[in-house]
Order: C-alpha cells, then structure tokens, then sequence
C-alpha cells in the first residue's frame, strides 16, 4: 500500500518541478509518481499538504553528533531526532570524533548506530590523515567502501604542505573528494574572533582574513597540481570566495559551502562578548556576508550547511575565549536559508537547491531529489507560520543558538525517511 | 509659601547668643548647603578672626545605601586643626537631628574638639536622636508633611513647602 | 541604544565594566565625586563610613599587587571590610570554575567584586551572573577595558589641564594588547578631546583602531607633534617572543620616551604612564622623573578615583535622591 501527499506545493528543483502536484510513494519507499498516479497505484495513506511546501529532504553538509567521546553534549541519537524535526534527512558528520574516524569500523559503527533509530542518514567523512595529526594518509580505499562520502583533516591543520599534497594526489587516484578548512594554524594564532572592528573593541585576539586567504591559495595551488576533487567548508570572507569563483572559471574541480549562520551574523552580533557567536571560522564584516551571499546566488558556493555544533551549557559559560566554538545549527538551517528567500536574495527553488540535490551532489550521493525511484526522504513545511525560536522548540541536546528568541518565518511539519514518516509537528507538540 | 520669619531678626538673635561664647576663641563650622550660608554670615557679624570650616556629610549620612550619593558632594574643608578646640557648629534647619549625628561623627575624623555648640537658624520640632540646640534663630512649629528650605546664597530666604505622602 | 549590562533600569551605573558607553555626565559625576574623597586622604582619619558593614572582595586572576593595594585602600577608607583572593590561574582555565568561584562568594554576601581576569569579557560574564543586590568593577580583563585606570587618567589630566575640548593627546606604544589603552580612548572621547592620537608600530596597533575614535601614527616625530598630554603604556617584556618587536633596544630608540622625544610636543605638556614601568624601554628616567610627569600624582588620584566609583554604585536603591535632613 502506497502513500500520497496530496494538494501541496512540489518543489524538486533537480528535476525542475515548482507547482502544485501530487506526490505518490511505493510501498517501499520510493517516489512512485510525480503529479499523477502510477497505473495500479493504491493509496493506503495520504498526507493533506495543502498549503504546505512538499520538497527533497534537507542534506546537510556538516553536523556534529559529538558520538563517539562527547557524549555530555549531545549523541547520535539526540541529534538524529533533532534533524528529522528540521526536515534533514541526510547528515555529514566530520571525522572528529573520540576516536577520530580513521578506521573503516569506526566509519561503519557510526553509521550502524545511526540506522537503529530509522531516522536520518548519516554519511561519515573519513579523517584525511590517521588520527587527523597531518602526518600519515588513512586507509582511504577502505574508508571509502566503509561509506565515507568524502575525506578531511577537519579543524585539525595540516601544517606540512607536503604532507597535503600526496594526501591530494592518493585522494585523486581512487576519485575521491578532499573537505578542506581553510585556516592558516600561524595566521589564526590564538584568535577567536574576525580580526576588525569589533575584535578590537573587545580586545579580543584576532583571526585575520588572511588566515583564510593565505590556506586557500595554498590549497588551490595544490589542488591545481594534483588534480583532486576538492570542497571547501564553511567559507567566511568575501576575499576567499572571489579566489574560489577564480578557480571554478579556470576549470578546477573545487566547490565549497557556507554556514547558514555566516549568512546572517557578522562581528558585530557579538555585542557584548555574546559567546553564542563564538564560532570558527569566525563571524567576518558585513562587506563579507554580501560577498557570501553573492556567491551563493552566483553558484560559486553551492551549498547551504549547519555546521552544527550541540554544547552543554557550560561550553558557553566563560571568557568569550574560553568558551567552545560553534552554534547548535540543525533547527534553524531551513528557516535562515528561507530568510534569504524573504530577503529576495534566492528564489524558493534556489534557496531548496542549496539544501537539497546541491550537496547531494557534492557528496555524491542520490539523495536531495524526488525523481520517480528515488528514495522518498521528504520534507513538509509550511511556508507562512510564523514562529519564535524559544528553548522549548530546540530538540537538539545543544541550545547554543544566538537566534534564541528571534521569530522565523517557516516551520517543518512532517519529515518523511525512505517514505516512512519520522516527525510529524503535530504529534510533536 | 514663605515664612513669616523675618531672617534678620533671627540672625540677630543667634548672635546674641553667641557673644557669651565667644571668649573661648571658638571655630565656627557650617554645614553645606544651607548651615554654610548662615555660619558665613554669623562669622562676618561676630569678626571671627580664624577661617570659617565647612562640612559636606554626604559621606557619613545613614541613609546612603537607601538614596545613594549625593550628585552634587563638596569638600569638606578644616582649614584650622580641631584639636582641644571649642567648635561651633551651624546649619539652617534642625529637624530629625541625623544630619547633626553625621557632621559630628565627620568632625571627630578630623580630631577631637574639646566641646561642640549647636546654634541653628531655624528649629522645627520631630527630633529622631538626642541632639538639642544651644543656639536658636526662631523655633517654628511645622506638620509633617511640610518642608522647610532655605534659600540663598545672595539674600537669604526660607520657603515652606508642602509635601505630598 | 540599549542602556547595557552596567545600568539598572533606571539607567543608574550599577556595576562598573567599561567606560564604553558611559555619558559624559556620568564620567563627570564619578570624577567630581573624586575630588571630595581626594580630601578624605589629607585627614587625620582617612575614613568615611560610607560602605560599613559592606563586603567587598577583591577577586583576582592575574596577580597585580599595585592595583589590588588601590582598590583595597578605596575600600578601607570607605570603611568596607575587604578580603583579597588571588586565585592563581592554573586552578580556573576553565571559565565554569570561574563562575562557581563567584556562587561560593555569592554565598557569603559579597556586596562588590572588583575583578581582575585574563580573559576579555570575564566581567560581564560574572555581571550576567550576579544576583541583584551585587555590584562589580571590572579592574581589568584580558585586553578589553580598565575602567578605572581610564578614569583616573581622564581625572588627572582634567586637575592639570582643565577643560578637554582644547587638548591633544597621545597614547604611545603597546595599543594592541591594552586593555588600559581601550578604556583611555573611550573616556577622552566622551569627554570630547580635541584630538585623540596612538603611536605604536603597526604590530602593536590593532586592526580597524580608527574605528575607536582615533589617529593612527607610527612615528613618534609625527604623532607628539604639539600634543598637551602623552599618555605612555607599559610595554610587556614577552612582546619581544612573538615577533612583534625586534629587541628592547631598537624600540626604545623608535618609540621610548626621551627628553628630545619630549621636546615635539607642547611646552607644558605632562606625561603619564598607569605603571609599573620599564625604564629605558618605554620611557627614559630622565622623563619619568621630570618635571612633566604626573605619574606619582596618578597614583594618589587612583584611590579617589576607585572610592568613588564605589561610592556611586553601590549607593541607593533606585529612590529619588534628596532624603531627610
């Protein structure tokens, strides 16, 4: 017995769908058929989506689940719940763990630990070097059949160019993508905050923009002469974004994703020394988020992540310096992305483009698409309900969220995983 | 409204008292703002020969941690060493007798006089502490509800206002 | 603009943080206040009873004897018990064990914490986290703000130099690392200097300074030129390991403060310095010890300066002054 959503609004920007129709799914979890019935198909359950927009389920670049080794702030299967709450079907987490993903059982514990719950997909990226301390190549062939969608070093620096380039080149014999953080280790020093106006106001240590820029270069050079598929995560200046634009038109094969949050905040949303917005890389000006948001219209950048980063409450308890980087990102990824809709930066499509079958592609990955026979991970939401983000809407065990009490314009109702539904707001509530 | 006393005669009257005394060489002390006023005239008619000391109380009144500081504090200034002498200490209004307490409490930092005389321009009734004049201006009889203000320091001038609660 | 974290509803100073934001009415009730405890010093007893019964606990993070002493004789001579804490930092790299440091102190009725912290921030962290009747000065966190070194500066030169609107000053040396340089600039702004100047090497200047309300330069010749006040920093000796100077030497040739150094600026200028100093690094004895120095003066003015700061924030509730007579 199949599953109809019926009377919403179907955007699938992949196939290029944007109206009003019907969406049929199999008994098995697969899309059955698109604005009409398949011949034969017998509908044991609808879901009324009337004024609702019916999309891919949200894929997410970068979520950390802080399981295995960070339990005190959130695992594996808090934050599952809380992305399906989101519409997020599809999840990357970096290899950062305790003990870091350097081994294939690790990759393959995660995503089995995952998969109890039925919940969200988790794709695990494979640590670029054991142990992420940027001296010896992972087993990559083997992590990759173990289901790592990509490979990095994450946060950790690696400070030994050499030691990157035949990280590069083994990653371009076996056709394999290379997650990059840009951040020069010397150029960051022991900053915390973008180095600017609001830095030197608080007498915060400083990351300068060159941090980013000087390890772009370096990688792009690299990334040049080894011929490897590269992403890079999280870009946080206008400078580097050009840089990249440069090299997509050049012809490299680099990508790179934006964190919802570097959309929206800049230096001076830290007030007051706000740990909130302590993340990394850091808050940048306002010249830098237009530069973001340019490119993201442009398609230099091609995808919208959370970054999300759960912290126990004490995390954020200290020194702004002394607090733990990083924003519990999950819930508000589709509301800050349809901001920018409200905004007139994106279209709807555009905006579900860049949380969908974009990052799909980037991880190579069929997902974030709802062509007939695709996996019917589906999200709901709707467009006009207009919402307060209080600590009680949070699911995520992390509540660090510098957009606590801010109102939002479109909520998540239903979220379904291979056809089956995995979050219904109205049972939720 | 203002009062119907005549400042004048009052003043005259406190001199009067205070000729008696002064054989004993007495410093005169004047509390601001108001006592400040009174004693610079009190020390003209009498032709005291040593300096006139003022004394701000903002930093010794009880009530500070219920109204805090006064914006407008002014020094205090001893210009002649306190020590074993006879000390005449004036203000404008004695009512509740606190702001007395506190100029005392101030003088015996700077040292310890050998006696301290009261002499007050106007004298109101409602004491809360002990403390009596030996010299008095005029003694008025107020409600408790109504304030008395003087006002200077070109021509001096009481007011009597009413105050609500 | 919001009235921030220091002001009660009432928009009355409760806690003393940052200079940033304060009115120049504000400075100039806590520097007139100032100037009647300066008296307080001059007596046989050098004691108001201000804050008796009061506990104030100078809590520091970062060892600091000079500043620590200014605060606890403030304190004394407005007859509040103090007891000083020196909290080595080893014991709280943590920032929980920060807060939980101030919930023990909470516990036994503190009514100020004066605070000094490595960490910029670390005031208005503890500010979030007092309860009501608690007031805090921030006696310096990380590179952010000394608001009451800033206070005795401005203090300082207003007995010296009168009125603000007609000076040129100058801030020389480690601007970057200052958290006493930030708290200057803050505070001669909204007194309304004239010209507000910092002289360091671009390693020392922070980035965007300009955006403080000042006048970059890199060389001393150019930046004292005809300046009524120099204001100098103490440069911390470790500068030199992070490549941010070459030698002692060589800076005390570029930016140390000499007779010559002194001869570009105005004929009666003064020279200040919140101390300790490096002789012969930033500033030549024969300076220092001139007759344009102010720099004793500095300190004595501190203690007035730290009494009334006390005074004023912990005074009152949130009643209408004028009160019984």
């Amino acid at each position: 017995m199949g599953l109809v959503i019926k009377g919403g609004h179907l955007i699938d920007p992949a196939h290029g769908v944007d109206g009003k129709k019907d969406l049929f799914v199999d008994d098995a979890g697969f899309v059955a058929g698109v604005g009409k019935a398949p011949a034969g198909f017998k509908a044991g359950k609808t879901i009324e989506a009337r004024g609702r927009i019916v999309c891919p389920g949200l894929v997410d670049l970068r979520a950390r689940l802080r399981e295995p080794g960070l339990e005190h702030k959130a695992t594996i299967e808090s934050e599952v719940r809380a992305a399906v709450a989101a519409g997020i079907t599809t999840l990357c987490c970096p290899p950062d763990t305790y003990p870091v993903i350097d081994t294939p059982a690790m990759a393959q514990m995660i995503q089995s630990r995952a998969w109890r719950f039925e919940l969200a997909f988790i794709h695990p990226l494979g640590a670029l070097t054991q142990g992420l301390e940027g001296k010896r190549l992972t087993d990559m062939e083997a992590l990759d059949e173990a289901g790592c969608v990509g490979f990095t070093n994450a946060l950790a620096p690696i400070t030994d160019t050499l030691v990157l380039r035949r990280a590069m080149e083994y990653a371009a014999t076996l056709d394999l993508t290379v997650f990059l953080h840009a951040e020069d280790p010397w150029l960051r020093n022991s900053g915390c905050v973008h180095e600017g106006e609001s830095g030197t106001r608080l007498g915060l240590p400083g990351i300068p923009e060159a941090a980013e820029t000087v390890a772009v270069a370096r990688d792009l050079a690299l990334i040049e002469q080894t011929g490897c598929r590269a992403h890079f995560c999280g870009l946080s200046s206008a400078r580097a974004v050009a840089m990249l634009a440069e090299a997509q038109k050049q012809g490299l094969p680099v990508s790179a994703d934006v964190t919802a949050h570097h959309l929206h905040l800049t230096e001076h949303d830290i007030g007051d020394f706000n740990t909130q917005c302590h993340v990394r890389p850091p808050l940048r000006g306002s010249q830098d988020r237009k530069g973001l948001r340019k490119a993201l219209k442009t398609g230099v950048i091609g995808a919208i992540c959370s970054d999300h980063q759960p912290h126990e409450p004490d995390a954020k308890l200290a020194p702004f310096a002394q607090s733990e980087p990083g924003i519990s990102g999950l819930g508000t990824l589709l509301p800050l992305t349809l901001r920018l809709v409200d905004e007139k930066l994106l279209t709807l499509p555009e905006a579900i483009a860049l949380l969908t079958h974009k990052p799909a592609e980037i991880i190579g990955v069929d997902t974030g698409h709802l062509g007939v026979g695709a996996t019917a991970d589906i999200c709901l939401f709707d467009p006009e309900a207009r919402w307060i983000l209080t600590e009680d809407k949070l699911v995520s065990r992390g509540h660090n969220t510098p957009f606590q009490g801010q109102e939002f314009r479109g909520r998540i109702t239903h979220t379904l995983i291979g056809g089956k539904l995995v979050f219904n707001l109205d049972s939720a509530n | 409204m203002t009062a119907v006393v005549d400042i004048e005669t009052a003043m005259a009257r406190m001199v009067e008292q205070l000729h008696p005394m002064l054989k004993r060489r007495p410093l005169m002390v004047g509390i601001h703002t108001g006592g400040v006023w009174v004693a610079e005239r009190l020390h003209t008619m009498l032709e005291l020969a040593e300096p006139l000391g003022t004394l701000d109380i903002s930093f010794y009144r009880d009530d500070f941690t219920r109204i805090g500081m006064n914006p407008q504090v002014r020094t205090s200034h001893l210009p002649v060493n306190v020590e074993d002498r006879h000390l005449i200490l004036v203000d404008d209004v004695l009512h509740t007798g606190r702001t007395i307490r506190a100029a005392l409490n101030e003088i015996f930092d700077y040292g310890r006089p050998a006696s301290v005389a009261l002499a007050c321009l106007i004298e109101r009734g409602g004491r809360e502490l002990p403390i009596e004049p030996q010299v008095v201006g005029e003694h008025v009889k107020l409600g408790k509800n109504q304030h008395v203000k003087l006002l200077g320091p070109e021509k001096l001038e009481l007011r009597i206002q009413e105050v609500n609660g | 603009m919001k009235p921030g974290l220091q002001f009660d509803d009432a928009g009355r100073l409760r806690h003393l943080l940052t200079i940033e934001g304060l009115s120049r009415q504000t400075i100039l009730e806590i520097l007139d206040t100032a100037e009647s405890f300066l008296s307080v010093g001059e007596r046989e007893i050098k004691k108001v009873p201000l804050l008796r019964g009061k506990t104030v606990v100078n809590l520091f993070f970062e060892s600091s004897t000079r500043t620590r002493t200014t605060f606890e004789i403030a304190a004394k001579r407005l007859s509040a018990d103090v007891i000083n804490l020196n909290v080595s930092v080893s014991s709280t790299s943590k920032g929980e064990t920060l807060l939980d440091t101030i919930r023990n102190l909470e516990a036994m009725h503190t009514d100020l914490f004066v605070v000094r912290h490595a960490e910029s921030g670390a005031a208005h962290m503890i500010a979030r986290h007092l309860p009501a009747h608690a007031h805090i000065i921030n006696a310096g966190d990380g590179r952010h703000a000394h608001p009451t070194q800033g206070l005795l500066d401005v203090f300082t030169i207003r007995r010296y130099k009168g009125e603000f609107n007609k000076l040129k000053v100058a801030i020389v040396g480690d601007i970057l690392h200052s958290r006493v340089a930030r708290s200057q600039i803050h505070a001669l702004n909204a007194l309304g200097v004239a010209e507000l100047r910092v002289i360091a090497p671009k390693t020392l200047l922070p980035t965007a300074v300009e955006k403080l309300g000042v006048r970059p330069y890199t060389r001393m010749e150019e930046g004292l030129d005809g300046v009524d006040v120099i204001m100098m920093l103490r440069l911390q000796r470790e500068r030199m390991q992070g490549a941010l100077i070459p030698s002692e030497q060589e800076y005390f040739n570029l930016y140390g403060l000499t007779p010559e150094k002194l001869a570009l600026t105005a004929k009666d200028a003064i020279v200040m310095h919140p101390g300790p100093m490096n002789r012969g690094l930033e500033i030549d004895s024969a300076v220092a010890d001139g007759p344009q120095s102010v720099i004793l003066p500095q300190v004595t003015y501190g203690i007035a300066v730290r009494m009334a700061v006390m005074a004023l924030i912990m005074g009152g509730s949130a009643e209408p002054a004028g009160g019984r007579r």
